[in-house]
C-alpha cells in the first residue's frame, strides 16, 4: 500500500513551503522518523520527517519548488508498486492528494521565469548576463519614469551626485534619462542650464562638447530625432516565503481590521532614573524595551479587552498575557513571543528577549516561539523614530508602536527643565476595542511608566 | 583483469611480493628492505686522505645535524613554531660526506629536507633554529622557514618545496658556471620521489646535451612521503641515467666515508670532463615525512635494522677503533654540540620576529617597488 | 628614428643589450640556427655564436628552469617561448620559482630574467594556441608583465625588461611581428616599465587597452569620431605594475570608461581596471565601467565562429556608446 508524503504544516501560519533540500532519492529505504527533507517555511528552515517506513517510489517535486500545505511531495511503499493512481492527476479518483500533487506541479511550473534566453549569443560587452535585461526595448519607457524608487532613493551616477551636491541641484526634482531613470551628468547640466534644453538635445551627438562647459546652455535648438534611452533594466527579486507571509497577513490585517489610533506622550524621566539604578544591580542589562514590555503586560491585565481577539462570531478575552515583539531581520520582520510576560521579572524578560531576537536574526526561531501572542509591541525608537503607527498583528486586537525617548524642554511647576519624553501609539481593532478602552489602556501604561515603582506592586 | 592486477607493482617489486619473505619475521615489511645498501667502501680514512682533524669535524657536524633536528622537533611539539618540518635524521652521512669532498665554491641545491644541508654549508645552528622559529635572525630572515634554508654566499642555493622543481634551477646554476668559465661543480640533490618528475628528465637531457658540470644526486631514503620507492618508480633509480648515456653510480649513504670517496672521485671527473653524473645514494630517514606522518607504511623492524647501521655510530666506531678519539673526546663533542643547540634554541626564542615592514621587503630588487593595492 | 617592424624592433633591443652586457643570452626553441620561429632572433647567431644564442629541446619546463637557475647565478637570460601557450608547461618555474626565490630566501638572490614570446590569439589556431595569459601571470607578486602594442614601445620596454633585476614577462603577438612603426634607435632609449601612454586624446570616453587589440580600439575611436564622439585611448603597455594614475587622470576628464581586453572576462585586466576605477574614481564616473572582452569560451577554429569570438570594432563602439548613454 503506497503512502502519500505531503507537505506538513511546520509553523502556525504556514500555508505553503519550499522544498529546500531532499535528503533522500528514489529507491532509498526510509524508516519512520527519518528526516527526508529540509523545508523552508515562512519562519524558518525546518526538518521534514517521514512517519512511515518503506521505499521511496517517487519524488514529485524538485528542490526549490513551492508546495501548498498538504501538497503531495513523495510516495513511499513497496518496490514495484503501481502508484499511477496517486500521481497521475486524479483521473482515478485519488481525490485531494492527487489534486494537491497537481497543485504542486503547477506551482513548480509557475516559478518566476528568467528573461535570459539560452540561445542568446555572447555579448562581448555584457557577457552572458542577459542583454535582454539591459537593452530590451520594453524597458525604454523606464527612462522617462520617475527617478525615485519606492524607498525614496534617487538613482544617480556618482558624478551626477557629486556635481548636483556641489551646485545645489536637488536630484529629487530631476528626471533621470539614464537606464532605470538614473540621473546622469547630462540631466544635472540640463537643470543647471535652466532646463531650457530638450532631453534629446542633451544627448545628441553634439552633447559632449556642451558637457565640457557646465555654465552655458547648449545653443542648439534643432529638433533632433529622439534618441532611445539605454536601459540597465530592472531586477526581479524572488519573493521569499517570509515576505509572502508578511505581505499577505499585513494586507489582510490592514484592509479588514478597522484600525484606529490613539497616542500619548509619556514622561520617561523616572524610567530613565529607575533603569540606571536597576542596571547598577542587575546582572543582565535591562533595556527600555524590557521595561515597556513589562509595563504593557501589567497594564493589559487591567484592560483585558485590549488583550483580546476578534473571530467574527465571538470575541476572545485572553487571561494570559503573551506579548510579541517585532524584530527586524534581513528579509523582513519576525515577532517572537514572550509568554506570560506579566508574570516575568525584568531580568527574565531581558534575557528572553535577547535570546529570541538573536535566534530571529540567525533564522533559528522555532515556530512555537512565534505562536500564541495576545498583544504586540513594535519599537522603532532605536532607529530614531519619534512616533509611528503600526499594523495590528492578527489575531491580536492591538499593537503598541513605541517611539524613541526624546530630550525635550518641559515645563515643570512653572519652570522650563530638561525632560525625557516618549510617544506611544496604540493601533486598535475597533471591532473589539473602542476608543475609550484604548485611551484607558494607554493612560494606564503611561501612569505605570511615569511611576515605575507601581510595577513592583 | 581485476583492479588489483592493474595496480600491483611489476618487475622486482612484484617478484618480492610473490616470494616468501627472506627474513620470515612476523610483521616484516612488504619488501625485504626499503633500499638495498651497496657495500661500503673498504678504503681506510688514511687511504682516502682524511686526517684525524677532518674526521672529528665530520663527526661533530653529523652530531650537530642530529641534535639540531631532535631539538627542533621538540620545539615544534612545544608549539614554538608551525608549518612543515621535514627531518633529515638518518641521512647525515650524505650531507657531511659530500661537503667534505667538494670545494667550498662548488654549488649545492636541494629539496625541502634541507636542515642538514644548511648546517654543513655555513648556516649556523642559531640562524637555522631562528629560521625555523620564523625570526628575523634566521638564515632567510624568517621568510622561508624549514623548507627554505639557504646560504647563497657559501654556495648553498637553498631548499625548495616543489618536488623536482629545483632540478632545472640546478641545471641553470651549472649552465651559468660553464657560461662564465668557472671551475665549479653543481650538486643537485633530490629525494627518490623527484625521480619521477618530468623536470628531472628535461634537465638531464639538456645537461648531457650541453655537457653541464652537474651531478644529479638522488638521496633514496626508501620512501616518497609514504610510498615505497619500488611502488612509485619502475626499475632501479640509477637506470634513469642509461637513457641519456649519463655516467652513474650507486653509493652507500649510511657510511660517510663511502659518500666522501664517491663524491670526491665524481667531482674530480666533472671538473675534468664537464659531463654530468646521475648518482643514487641509498640512505634511510628515521622520522616521518613530516610532523604529521603516522608512518603506517613501514614497520619497527625495518627502522631498527637501519638504526643499527646508523652513520654517526659507524663513524664513532671508526674513530675509536683507529684510536683517533677516546670515548672522553667523543663525549666532549656531544656536550659541545648540546650546548650549541641549546644556545641556538635560546637565541631563536629571544630573537625578534621580523618587523611588519619586512612583509614588503625582498619581493623585488629595486628600492621602492610598486605594489598593487 | 626609423620605421621598423615589430620583430625588428625586438631584435634591435636584444642585439643592443647583448652587445652591452655579455651576461645576456637568449635561449629557446628554434632561436638559433632556424633564426627564430617568427624571425625575431634572425642573424643573432652570426653575431654572438652558439654560446649566447641557444636552441633548446622542446622542454619548456626544463629550459625555463635552467634560465631561472642561470639568472640566480649571475646571468641575464632571455627565454623565448614559441608562444605563451607553451609556457604553461613552464608555469612551475615562472610562478613557483622565478617569482618567489628572492622572497623565500630572504633576499639572498635575484632572478633577472625575461620570458618573452607571442601571447593571445592569432587567427584560426584553435583553442590551445589562442590564450591570453597576461592577467594570470600578473596575479602573482614578483612578476612584471609587459604587453606592448607598437614597435617603438616594444623596443624601449624590452630593453628595460632585460636590464630589470627581477622577473619580467614580455608578451608579443604573432600578428604584430610585421607591424611597422617609428622606433627610436638611440641605444640608451628606454621606456620605463609600468607607465601607460595616452595614444589618442579625447574628452568623451576613455578606452583602456593593451597589446594587439589596441589596433581594434584605434579603429573604433576613428568610427566614434565620425559621430562626434572623441575617445581618449590609454595604452597600458605594462599590465603589471598597472599604471592606474594615467587611467584615472583620463577618466576624471571623460567620466566614462570602456576597458578593451583581448582576454576572457573572469578576473582579467578589464575586471581589475574596473574595480580600481570604482574605488578610486567613483565620484567621477557618470556610468558604470564597461568591458569588452572575449567570451568565456575557448577559441573556435571555424572562421565565422572565430570572428564572432574576437571583439570587433563595433563591439568597442557599442561599449563607448553605452557608457555615453547613446546606445
Amino acid at each position: 500500500m503506497a503512502i502519500k508524503v505531503e507537505m506538513p504544516k511546520l509553523s502556525d501560519t504556514m500555508e505553503e513551503g519550499v522544498l529546500a533540500k531532499w535528503n533522500i532519492k528514489e529507491g532509498d529505504t526510509v524508516s519512520a522518523g527519518d528526516v527526508i527533507a529540509d523545508v523552508e517555511t515562512d519562519k524558518a528552515t525546518m526538518e521534514m520527517e517521514v512517519f512511515d517506513s518503506g521505499t521511496v517510489l517517487k519524488l514529485l517535486v524538485d528542490e526549490g519548488d513551492t508546495i501548498p500545505l498538504g501538497g503531495l511531495v513523495a510516495v513511499i511503499g513497496e518496490p514495484g508498486e503501481d502508484i499511477s493512481g496517486l500521481v497521475s492527476g486524479g483521473a482515478n479518483g485519488a481525490g485531494d492528494a492527487s489534486e494537491a500533487a497537481t497543485d504542486a506541479v503547477t506551482v513548480a511550473a509557475t516559478e518566476p521565469e528568467t528573461t535570459d534566453s539560452a540561445s542568446e549569443s555572447f555579448d562581448p560587452i555584457f557577457g552572458g548576463i542577459g542583454s535582454g535585461n539591459t537593452t530590451d526595448s520594453s524597458d525604454s519607457s523606464d527612462s522617462t519614469q520617475t527617478t525615485s524608487t519606492i524607498d525614496g532613493r534617487v538613482k544617480a551616477s556618482p558624478l551626477a551626485k557629486k556635481v548636483a551636491s556641489e551646485k545645489g541641484v536637488d536630484l529629487q526634482s530631476l528626471q533621470g534619462s539614464g537606464p532605470n531613470g538614473r540621473v546622469v551628468i547630462a540631466d544635472v547640466e540640463k537643470a543647471l542650464a535652466g532646463g531650457a534644453t530638450s532631453t534629446a538635445a542633451s544627448t545628441s551627438p553634439a552633447a559632449p562638447a556642451a558637457q565640457a562647459s557646465t555654465a552655458s546652455a547648449p545653443a542648439s535648438t534643432q529638433a533632433p530625432a529622439p534618441v532611445s534611452r539605454p536601459s540597465s533594466g530592472s531586477e526581479k527579486v524572488k519573493v521569499s516565503q517570509m515576505r509572502k507571509v508578511i505581505a499577505r497577513r499585513l494586507s489582510e490585517s490592514k484592509f479588514t481590521n478597522p484600525h484606529f489610533y490613539v497616542s500619548v506622550d509619556v514622561d520617561m524621566a523616572n524610567v530613565v532614573a529607575a533603569r540606571a539604578q536597576l542596571n547598577h544591580v542587575s546582572p543582565v542589562k535591562i533595556s527600555f524595551n524590557d521595561i515597556i514590555l513589562k509595563a504593557a503586560a501589567l497594564s493589559l491585565k487591567k484592560h483585558p479587552w485590549v488583550n483580546g481577539s476578534w473571530n467574527e462570531t465571538e470575541m476572545t478575552i485572553h487571561h494570559d498575557v503573551h506579548i510579541a515583539f517585532a524584530v527586524a531581520v534581513d528579509e523582513g520582520l519576525l515577532t517572537p513571543v514572550i509568554t506570560h510576560t506579566d508574570q516575568k521579572s525584568l531580568m527574565e524578560i531581558s534575557a528572553e528577549s535577547k535570546e529570541l531576537a538573536g535566534l530571529a536574526r540567525e533564522k533559528k526561531l522555532q515556530p512555537q516561539q512565534m505562536e500564541g501572542s495576545t498583544f504586540t509591541i513594535s519599537n522603532l525608537g532605536m532607529f530614531g523614530i519619534d512616533e509611528f503607527t503600526a499594523i495590528i498583528n492578527p489575531p491580536n486586537a492591538a499593537i503598541l508602536a513605541v517611539g524613541g525617548i526624546r530630550d525635550e524642554a518641559v515645563v515643570k511647576e512653572g519652570a522650563i527643565v530638561p525632560g525625557k519624553r516618549m510617544k506611544l501609539t496604540l493601533s486598535s481593532d475597533h471591532r473589539i476595542v473602542d476608543g475609550a478602552k484604548a485611551a484607558e489602556y494607554l493612560n494606564e501604561l503611561k501612569h505605570m511608566l511615569e511611576n515605575p515603582l507601581a510595577m513592583m506592586l | 583483469m581485476t583492479k588489483e592486477a592493474i595496480f600491483t607493482p611489476v618487475g622486482k617489486a612484484a617478484e618480492e611480493l610473490a616470494a616468501p619473505k627472506k627474513s620470515g619475521k612476523k610483521g616484516a615489511s612488504l619488501y625485504e628492505k626499503a633500499v638495498d645498501l651497496p657495500e661500503p667502501t673498504t678504503a681506510t680514512p688514511a687511504k682516502l686522505g682524511l686526517k684525524k682533524g677532518q674526521l672529528l669535524e665530520m663527526f661533530e657536524s653529523m652530531v650537530l645535524q642530529r641534535r639540531f633536528e631532535e631539538r627542533a622537533m621538540q620545539m615544534y611539539q612545544k608549539g614554538k613554531f608551525g608549518g612543515f618540518l621535514h627531518l633529515y635524521i638518518g641521512q647525515e652521512a650524505v650531507s657531511t660526506g659530500t661537503t667534505a669532498a667538494l670545494k667550498d665554491d662548488d654549488d649545492i641545491i636541494t629539496a625541502y629536507r634541507d636542515h642538514g644541508w644548511g648546517l654543513v654549508r655555513g648556516v649556523s645552528a642559531r640562524q637555522g633554529m631562528a629560521e625555523l622559529f620564523g625570526k628575523a635572525t634566521g638564515c632567510s630572515k624568517g621568510k622561508g622557514g624549514s623548507m627554505h634554508f639557504a646560504n647563497v654566499e657559501k654556495h648553498f642555493w637553498g631548499g625548495y618545496g616543489i618536488v623536482g622543481g629545483h632540478i632545472p634551477l640546478g641545471g641553470g646554476l651549472a649552465f651559468a658556471n660553464k657560461y662564465k668559465g668557472l671551475d665549479r661543480v653543481t650538486t643537485c640533490f633530490m629525494g627518490d620521489g623527484a625521480v619521477d618528475q618530468g623536470a628531472l628528465h628535461e634537465t638531464m637531457n639538456m645537461a648531457q646535451l650541453w655537457k653541464l658540470p652537474i651531478m644529479f644526486i638522488v638521496e633514496n631514503n626508501g620512501y616518497a612521503m609514504g610510498t615505497a620507492t619500488r611502488r612509485h618508480s619502475t626499475g632501479e633509480l640509477w637506470e634513469r641515467a642509461l637513457g641519456y648515456g649519463m655516467k652513474h653510480r650507486v653509493v652507500n649513504g649510511m657510511d660517510v666515508l663511502s659518500v666522501y670517496e664517491a663524491m670526491k672521485e665524481m667531482a674530480a671527473d666533472v671538473r675534468k670532463d664537464s659531463m654530468p653524473w646521475f648518482v643514487e645514494i641509498r640512505t634511510y630517514r628515521y622520522r616521518g615525512h613530516s610532523m604529521s606522518d603516522p608512518q603506517k607504511y613501514r614497520d619497527k623492524e625495518e627502522m631498527e635494522e637501519f638504526q643499527s647501521l646508523d652513520p654517526i655510530e659507524r663513524l664513532k666506531t671508526v674513530l675509536l677503533d683507529k684510536k683517533m678519539a677516546t670515548q672522553k673526546a667523543i663525549d666532549v663533542i656531544y656536550e659541545k654540540v648540546e650546548e650549541e643547540v641549546m644556545d641556538a634554541v635560546e637565541f631563536a626564542d629571544n630573537s625578534p620576529f621580523p618587523e611588519d615592514s619586512a612583509l614588503y621587503e625582498d619581493m623585488y630588487s629595486e628600492p621602492n617597488p610598486v605594489f598593487h593595492r | 628614428m626609423a620605421e621598423l617592424q615589430f620583430r625588428e624592433a625586438l631584435r634591435q633591443a636584444i642585439d643592443e643589450e647583448m652587445a652591452r652586457d655579455e651576461n645576456v643570452f637568449i635561449m629557446g626553441e628554434e632561436v638559433s640556427e632556424y633564426n627564430g620561429a617568427y624571425k625575431v632572433t634572425e642573424g643573432l647567431l652570426e653575431t654572438y655564436g652558439f654560446k649566447r644564442v641557444i636552441d633548446t629541446p622542446i622542454a619548456e619546463l626544463g629550459f625555463a628552469g635552467i634560465g631561472v637557475g642561470a639568472a640566480m647565478n649571475g646571468l641575464r637570460p632571455i627565454i623565448e617561448f614559441m608562444t605563451f601557450n607553451f609556457a604553461v608547461l613552464a608555469a612551475d618555474q615562472i610562478i613557483n620559482h622565478a617569482s618567489k626565490v628572492k622572497y623565500m630566501l630572504g633576499g639572498q638572490v635575484s632572478v633577472p630574467i625575461v620570458f618573452r614570446g607571442p601571447n593571445a590569439s592569432a587567427g584560426q589556431l584553435g583553442a590551445t594556441h589562442s590564450v591570453a595569459y597576461e592577467s594570470m601571470y600578473a596575479h602573482f607578486p614578483g612578476i612584471k608583465v609587459i604587453h606592448p602594442s607598437e614597435p617603438g614601445d616594444a623596443k624601449g620596454l624590452l630593453k628595460s625588461a632585460i636590464r630589470d633585476n627581477d622577473t619580467v614577462l614580455f608578451m608579443e603577438s604573432e600578428q604584430m611581428y610585421g607591424l611597422k612603426g617609428e622606433v627610436n634607435e638611440d641605444p640608451e632609449y628606454l621606456i620605463p616599465i609600468g607607465k601607460a601612454a595616452v595614444k589618442r586624446e579625447g574628452s568623451d570616453v576613455t578606452l583602456v587597452t593593451h597589446g594587439k587589440i589596441y589596433h581594434t580600439v584605434v579603429k573604433a575611436a576613428a568610427e566614434l569620431a565620425k559621430e562626434g564622439i572623441e575617445a581618449e585611448i590609454v595604452d597600458l603597455r605594462t599590465v603589471k605594475p598597472l599604471d592606474m594614475d594615467t587611467v584615472i587622470a583620463s577618466v576624471k576628464k571623460t567620466h566614462r570608461c570602456v576597458v578593451v581586453d583581448e582576454a576572457h572576462p573572469f578576473a582579467g585586466t578589464a575586471a581589475e581596471v574596473g574595480y580600481l576605477l570604482q574605488r578610486d574614481a567613483f565620484d567621477d564616473l557618470d556610468a558604470p565601467v564597461v568591458r569588452v572582452t572575449l567570451p568565456d569560451v575557448s577559441a573556435p577554429f571555424s572562421k565565422p565562429l572565430f570572428d564572432a569570438w574576437f571583439p570587433s570594432v563595433k563591439d568597442v563602439v557599442d561599449g563607448a556608446k553605452h557608457v555615453l548613454y547613446k546606445s
